[in-house]
Order: structure tokens, then sequence, then C-alpha cells
């Protein structure tokens, strides 16, 4: 029987429930208005028998005295064919299928089309020994293969009884029977829930990354490579980039299914993804973006509770395609917010606060959540992956805030992104000195790039970092000294950095060539310029000296902008080899 | 809100100076309710006691004031007659006019669903070329002006709304003072365009808690207009820091512990439940915000500007100009995130590219100056960017400059011809080959 309860308290969207029977930690409940309007809740914290739940909708007219009844499971997701190319809210109703310009309170829509076909292939046969995420079939969504799988939460061992032939059938169609250790018989359609908080498990080890994730961007791929199965965030104040080259890595980035969370953050900014999605091509497999692509969308406005549901939600979906043997990628932008969720519960339920009246578990938070992310052998040998790229608004710009400090501890890769590069139009502001990729340290992945791209590759990447330390602190030099009053050396090795700088880091998220610069090219520029700065220079002054790079850098980047390998990119080419002959 | 039945409570249990706390039976959440004759909140329930926000302050509250409750959230009657007239912050009249008949509205409602919105696309023109040229407003859009005190972003922000191309003017002025507000009104009047007016005014000299429905009522009319009306509405709301301010004193009286300078948790959540409100629906009504969150010294790092500039599509600086003595919209520092949707598509193709090159070169005089500030000689280049940004600030970036964006095309590349060769400007060859003025 369910357990009932009835509110006591209300502030904001944390609610106070007496309960007369069990309740457990997450669990979910509906809360019936004086209208009649049932509203989701989650628990949160549970005193004698008082439950404190967090309200995923506004609490507007609820009143003491309400009641409520608690379902006995926790968050869920609903995981089958069709989450692609939708568009979600934080809890999973898809937006799309709702009627009216406004969101209505307590409108919950089906995430998954239940009356579409899918081709269903068997993969599993009768007498087949299986268990949890076990592939028994397989339809195709778009152009992708997603398997249909023992359902997760089946524990133990599990024998194949019968399995549909190959045909067209919709998501509740029982696909597959399968019999327990105990002989009893259960069906298996094509979805399954899923509690977005637990991570799912299902596969046999979770190496540690052994390649990279190429996303087109120079100063991700070759300065700070992100491991295929890794992590990284991107903080940065406002005004800075942060979502331009966010949505340059969800538009280049070489995955087969890309979840983005937009969290709490402003809804314009989705609706450039839903207006221009749509039109993109993925460049890797020539299909339309939105094909691949699952959209999480609790804009900063949509109530806070579903905020913290939002990159769960996400992260759950990518697992899932991560047990069919697929690559995914989770954006999600900005988890400053999803922070500040937990900030403003915490604070309601008069906790004692950390940092910035931060929950003091917040970095417990962040890590768990990071941790879910990875690379994992699957039972039957094959590998997916879950990279998880995320966002923060520091406060101020100032990145010592918990957030990003409780995130530089979780994520193995940093891109900062710089105010002052901001401003002088250095796009992407990543700062090239702060920022890093600890998988550049990883023994398996440097091997992986002297075998891919090049014999000695990451030796490559720290020289020309260090050109730029170099640089840097010539520039400091000369800013003392003035021109003239430091020997020419250091105007070269100012200008070498500045070389750097305007040619591998910059790069023209919005210009049709230069936006996606593959691996091959990456590599073929990098030789180029450190070839460049390989050679001694000697000049008459520092203006001559100025003139000659100045001159250089155009070339360059011309090239940027030329198509690879073209007459014109070639001729650009030459003239540069000319210049340094 | 008439009820056959009212229940009378007269025991007040606690008192601040921003709530009321009284043990009452049934009560729902943000719910209206009178105590002593003042409007107020309910923003707390534990068990049968019931905390409530009153908006005019608690002085002279004795402990059995008589409550009663409305049992309903604030609203706002919206219909035709609100155009042209003035309101205080609950809605009420403060023009000396009729009542507004109306379907009641509650306000604070709820958000568009994200998918129903459309990609903004139309310019919102306003003569400023600070604006127009380098910082194009797109209906949809939410910007605000970033403004130390003593700036002129109110005379700026009436400029901005009696030229631009909208149905409906909305202003929203929270912790206006009395010659502020009479200077709205007056220059509304004067502009002939009080028919499309609708101002929901907090002055100074009225309690500040009041202040927090200004924007929720601003917002009710604005989407009354533009959702039901298909409207191109502009909502002013003015000054978004005292707004702020308002929301901490009631969270400091509820006891909820402080974020960073003592703003309370939810100031991110808070504000854009306000801003997100701009919007360009699928039908031609939009609803565009421009708001004006002042400065302490022009800190930006402080947590108001701070989580604005997070929720806002850019922001526009005020800068009073040395050169030229006059204020200027500062090009560096504003923005607006949404000009390139319509730079060069609703504009003249050349748009971008001038708009670019003039900001480098102003830039460049930038370095100039320093360069002299410092002792350095001057080259030839560094005299003519000087000369070229005096003309700049003066032609172009003062906030008093009334010209089409065509006119601001043509005086820039007037600027460039007059100090600059084609070369120097670094505009594509295409560009200069039409529009170079030799």
């Amino acid at each position: 029987m369910k357990t009932k309860g009835i509110v006591r308290g209300i502030v904001s969207n944390l609610v106070t429930v007496e309960v007369d029977g069990p309740v457990s930690e997450n669990e979910i409940c509906y809360i019936t208005t004086s209208e009649g309007v049932e509203l989701m809740a989650e628990v949160i914290k549970v005193n004698g028998n008082l439950a404190s739940v967090q309200v995923f909708e506004s609490t507007r007219g609820l009143k003491g005295g309400n009641s409520v009844e608690f379902e006995g499971r926790m968050l869920e997701v609903t995981l089958g064919p069709g989450l692609l190319s939708s568009t979600y809210d934080g809890l999973q109703n898809d937006l799309t299928t709702m009627t009216g310009v406004f969101l209505k309170r307590g409108e919950y829509t089906d995430p998954l089309n239940r009356e579409k076909l899918w081709d269903f292939t068997p993969i599993a046969k009768p007498g087949d020994s299986v268990i949890a995420a076990d592939w028994l079939g397989e339809v195709k969504e778009g152009w992708l293969p997603h398997k249909i799988m023992v359902p997760f939460s089946f524990n133990g061992t599990y024998t194949v009884e019968s399995v549909k032939e190959a045909g067209q059938y919709n998501v509740d169609t029982v696909i597959a029977v399968l019999r327990n250790e105990d002989g009893e018989k259960v069906d298996v359609t094509m979805t399954q829930k899923w509690p977005v908080k637990v991570a799912i498990k299902g596969y046999k080890e979770k190496p540690r990354p052994n390649k990279i994730m190429e996303t087109g961007v120079r100063v991700i791929d070759t300065l700070n490579p992100i491991a295929e199965g890794g992590t990284g965030f991107i903080p940065g104040p406002f005004g800075c980039g942060k979502t331009v080259l966010q949505h340059a890595i969800a538009k280049q980035g070489d995955a087969d299914v890309i979840v983005m969370a937009a969290c709490g953050e402003r809804a314009n900014e989705v609706v450039e993804i839903f207006t221009e999605f749509p039109e993109l091509i993925d460049p890797h497999t020539g299909r339309h973006l939105m094909e691949r692509t699952t959209i999480i969308c609790n804009t900063s406005n949509m109530p806070v509770a579903a905020r913290e549901a939002s990159v769960y939600t996400a992260m759950t979906i990518c697992e899932y395609y991560r047990a069919m043997g697929l690559k995914c990628l989770l954006l999600a932008d900005s988890t400053s917010r999803w922070a500040q969720a937990l900030r403003e519960m915490s604070n309601r339920m008069e906790e004692l606060p950390g940092a910035d009246a931060f929950p003091v578990d917040l970095s417990a938070i962040i890590s768990n959540f990071y941790a879910r992310a990875g690379m994992v052998v699957l039972n039957n040998g094959e590998t997916g992956a879950v990279t998880f790229i995320g966002t923060v608004s520091p406060a101020g710009g100032n990145l010592k805030e918990p957030v990003t400090e409780s995130t530089k501890k979780a994520a193995r890769c940093f891109y900062a992104l710089e105010q002052n590069r901001a401003d002088q139009k250095r796009y992407p502001a990543v700062g090239p000195l702060e920022s890093y990729s600890k998988y550049l340290d990883y023994p398996e992945i440097r091997q992986y790039l002297d075998e891919t791209i090049e014999p000695g590759w990451v030796d490559k990447v720290l020289t020309a970092k260090n050109i730029i330390r170099r640089g840097k602190e010539a520039s400091e030099q000369i800013n003392i000294l003035g021109d003239d009053g430091v020997p020419m050396s250091y105007h070269v090795n100012f200008w070498k950095s500045e070389l750097v700088d305007f040619v591998i880091l910059q790069q023209d998220a919005f210009d049709a060539i230069d936006a996606l610069c593959p691996l091959e090219r990456q590599r073929f520029m990098l030789d180029l310029v450190l070839e460049i700065c390989a050679r001694d220079y000697d000049f008459e002054d520092f203006e001559k000296c100025r003139e000659f790079f100045k001159t250089l850098i155009n070339e360059l980047r011309q090239m940027n902008y030329s198509a690879y390998e073209s007459e014109q990119f070639k001729a650009y080419n030459d003239s540069v080899k000319k210049m340094i002959a | 809100m008439n009820k056959a039945y009212q229940k009378i409570y007269t025991k007040l249990e606690g008192i601040t100076k921003a709530t009321v706390s009284l043990r009452a039976k049934g009560v729902s959440n943000d719910e209206l309710a009178v105590v002593g004759g003042r409007l107020a909140q309910v923003v707390r329930i534990k068990g049968e006691l019931i905390t409530l926000q009153v908006f005019s302050g608690t002085e002279g509250i004795p402990t059995n004031a008589e409550v009663t409750f409305l049992g309903e959230p604030p609203t706002l009657k919206v219909s035709d007659q609100l155009s042209g007239r003035f309101f205080d912050a609950y809605g009420h009249p403060i023009d000396g006019g009729p009542e507004i008949e109306g379907e009641e509205r509650q306000i604070g409602g709820p958000s568009v669903n994200p998918y129903k919105r459309r990609q903004p696309s139309q310019l919102i023109p306003t003569g400023i070329a600070g604006i127009d040229l380098n910082n194009t407003l797109v209906s949809g859009q939410k910007i605000p002006f970033f403004a130390d005190p003593d700036q002129p972003y109110n005379q700026v922000m009436a400029d901005v709304a009696i030229r631009a191309d909208v149905d409906k003017i909305i202003l929203g002025g929270m912790g206006l003072t009395n010659d502020d507000y009479l200077f709205f009104r007056h220059r509304f009047e004067q502009a002939g365009a009080l028919d499309k007016i609708i101002c929901f005014i907090n002055t100074t000299e009225n309690p500040p808690v009041e202040r927090l429905l200004v924007p929720d009522m601003a917002l009710t009319a604005a989407e009354y207009f533009a959702v039901d009306k298909n409207e191109k509405v502009l909502v002013l709301l003015t000054d978004m820091t005292l707004y702020a301010d308002a929301l901490s004193i009631v969270s400091n009286r509820m006891d909820q512990i402080p974020s960073k300078d003592s703003m309370p948790g939810s100031l991110y959540s808070d504000l854009a439940k306000i801003y997100e409100k701009a919007v360009q629906l699928p039908t031609e009504g939009s609803i565009t915000i421009i708001a004006v969150t002042t400065l302490n010294d022009g800190d930006i790092t402080h947590a108001i500007p701070d989580n604005t500039g997070y929720i806002t599509e850019g922001q526009l600086f005020l800068r009073a100009d040395s050169d030229t003595g006059k204020v200027i919209i500062d090009p560096f520092r504003s923005l607006s995130r949404l000009k390139q949707l319509v730079q060069g598509k609703k504009t003249r193709e050349d748009h971008s590219q001038v708009m670019n090159a003039s900001v480098r070169l102003y830039a460049d005089a930038q370095n100039a100056k320093t360069k002299l500030e410092n002792g350095f000689d001057l080259s030839d280049y560094d005299h003519r960017c000087l000369a070229y940004a005096k003309d700049y600030a003066r032609e172009l970036l003062a906030i008093d400059v009334n010209i089409s964006i065509t006119e601001m095309l043509d005086t820039a590349w007037k600027l460039f011809a007059k100090y600059f060769s084609p070369a120097e400007t670094g505009i594509k060859q295409a560009l200069i080959d039409k529009y170079w003025k030799s």
C-alpha cells in the first residue's frame, strides 16, 4: 500500500509532509492541490514522521492539509528508442508535445512515442544465458543501432525463452521472454525505467581512457585534449564565449550521441539550438546533427528543483547509450546553476552552510556526478564511453569559489576562459597556460597520440606551451623596460608566442572552414608553426621584427581560412616557407 | 475577492520590520492577506504558523492587528484600458483615473515553453548609434544598462522607449525618485506617446518591499499585450539593483543565510524569473526588456550585476567621455549578444564590418592615449587615431545622437575616409569599393 501524507509546511518549493508510513530518501510523491492538480516532488530529508520534499513546480496556492501520495520509487527516466532528437524538460517531459504557449503546472508528457513502429532485429537466441544490460535485439534509431537490452534492474542470470522475429513493433511490444533462476517468466519490452540518481552499471570494467575525443577545436585537441570517456570543465565569466565553445564542441565532437543539458541558462540559447541544429550536418557521418542529439532543457526560469534533476536525467540517458557500445558526449551548461539549486534547497532546509552558503557536501556531489562519466568494457567485450564537459559560471569571474574549486578536483581537463583574452577578441578565450589536460600524462594516451598523430606528439605540444610561457615572460619584461630596453631575443620570443597564439590557439568559430580543424590538419599546422619557431632570427630593430612576424601570422591565418591542401592553402604554405628560408 | 465569510484573526505572534507571523488554518502559499489594513503575502507556512511579508512595512502594526486572508495571490486586471495609465505597485491607479475593468490575472505566472519560442529576429532601432551601430537591439531580447547612479540612464531609457518602434511601452519603476517619475511622465506626454504607455511606479517615498511586485505587474501586463494581442511590447525596469535590495531585506527578515554580498542564495533564480519573460512568440508578439542595474563605482563583480550578466543577453555601459564632455555608450564593455541576428540581415551589408573597424580604430586611439600619458612619442597614425576618436565619440557614440542606421554607417565611412587609408580600416575590399567616400 502506498504511504500517504499531509502537507504541514511550505517555504517556496520546500514542502514539509507528515507521513503515515515508510518513506525513503529521494522517493517521488505527488501533492494534490486544492484545485486537483498533482505536483511531483522528491523527498530530500526525513525527520521523524515529517518528510521534507522539494516540489518540481511552483507551489503557489498549495495549502497546509493538502494530501500527498508516495510512489515507492525514485525519480526515474524512461529509456528506449526515440530518445534521440527529442527535447525534454529536466524531468523528461517531452516539451514538443505540450499544449499551449505557457508551461502548465502538473502537465507531464510521455517521453517516448508509443505508437511509432521500429524495425527490430533479434540478437539473442532462445536458450542463451543473459544478465542485465546484455543485448537482446536491435532497432535502427536514425542511423544508430539502438540495442534492446535486458533491463538494468534485473538481478542474476536469466535464460532467453523466446525473442520476437525481425519485424516492426512499437516500444511496448514484448520482444523477449526471459526465465529467471527460479523458473519464473518475465517479459521484456523495448523500454525500461531507471532512477536517475543511480549510475547504470551493467558493464565488466571501467578502464582508464586510452584515446582522445576529437572536437576540431585546436586549443582543445592540440593543447589540452580530452579523452573519450574523459571529463572536463569550462569556467569563465559572462561574455567570454562559454556557450559558443560548447556549441562548437556539440556540433563537431566525434561522438555517436550528444546530450545537451541546458541547465538554468537562457531560453534563447536553447532556441538557437532548436533553430540551427536541424539545419546542420554532422561532419563525421554526414547526417543531420539533430538525429544524434537529445536536448534536456531546464532554462533559468523553469522550476529550480527540476534543474537539479536535469543533469541527472541527461547523464542517465548517456549511460543508457553507453551500454549499447556507443560513444556519448554530455554537455551541461552550466553546472553552477545546478549547484545554486542545491544551495537554495539547503538554505530552505536551514542546514548549516559551507563556503558561500553552498551545502557542505557540494564537493562530494560534484565528484560523484563526474565519476559517472568514463569508458567502459561491456560484458560482451565491446566498449562504450560517456565524455562529460560541464561549464561553470563563477561568481564575479573569480575562480576561487566553491563550484570551480570542487569541479577542479573532479574533472581531468580544465579550460579556463579568460576575460582579457575575450576583451582582445582572442577566441576561443581559453587561457593557454592555466588550462590543462591531465590526459597528456597518461602513458596510454601518449601512446595513442604517438600512433595516431605522429611519434613524439606530446613533446611537441609541451614545446608549444613553453613557447607561450617564454613569450609571456618576454612581454612582461618589454612592458617594464620598454621596447628599446630589452635584447632582440625578447622581441623574437614574444612574437613566436604571438604566432602560436594567433595560428594555433585562436580559431574562428563562425568561419565555415576554420571552425572545424581535423586532427590531421592540426598536426600539419603545429609542425609548421614549431618549425618556424625552432629557427633563430635576428633583426635590425624591433619594428622589423614585428613586421616580419605580423606578415607571417597573416599568411598562416589565411591558411587556416583555406580548405586543407587546396591550391590556395599550398600557395600560402609556399610563401611561408619562402619567408623563413 | 469578496467572500461571504472571512475569518478575522487578531493575534500576531511575531513581528519583524518586513514580516508578521500568526496562527491560521487553511492558508495557501503565496496568497494575499490584509494585516491592519496593509497588503501582505504568505511566504512561509509551518504547521499553523503563517509568516506574511507585509509590503508596506510593519511600522506601527500592533500584535492585535486584524488579519484577513484573501485566498488569492496578487493579481492584475488586464484589458485595453491599461493603455496610457499610471499605477502603483499593487496595480491601483495613481493618475486619478478610474479603476481598470478586465480579466483578473495572477501575476508572476508560468514561463513560456522554450520549444514554443522563436529566435528573435526583429531589429529595434533607437537612433542612438552606440546602441544601433555597435550593440543592436533585437525584439525578445533582455538587456540592462550598467550605470553608476550619477549617470543619465533614465533619460537614455526614455529616449530609447519613445523612438523604439513598438506597440506598447511598459515602465516598471522601482525606488524611482519622485523627480524621475515626473520626468518620465513629462517626457512621455511631451512625445505624445501617452496612449501606448503603461506605468507601474514605486517611488522612494513608498516602502521598499512593495517594489517586489512591480516587475511581475509590468510583465503580466506585457504578457497580456504580447500573447493575447500579438503586440510588440517594450518593458523598462529601473532600477533592478533596488529590487534586489528589497529581496535581500525580506530574506534577511526571514533569517535566511545570505550568500555573496549579503544577497539571498536564490538571487539568480529570482532575477531570471523576471528577465526570462522576454520572448519572441511564434506570432508577431514579443516582449523586450531593457533594465537598469546601478553599479557601485563601476564594480560589475558585485552579486547583482554579476548574476544579471549571466542572465541577460548583453549589457550596455554608459561612460562620461573626457574628450568630448559627453556621455557615451562604451563600445568596449557593452555587448548585445543578439546583434548578429539582425546586423547585415535587417541592416545594410556593411554593418558588421563597419562596426568592427570603427571599434578597432577607437581601440588604437586608446593605445595612443596611453602612450601619450606615459610620455612616449606618437606616430602619425597615433595622431590620426586620436583625432578620429574625438569625432567618433561626438558623432556616433554620444547618447544625444539620433539618426538612422544607414546614416550611422555613412558617418562611419566619412570618418574613415577623413583619417585613414582603406587598408588601415582592414575592411573587406568589396565593401571598400562600394562604400569608400573619397
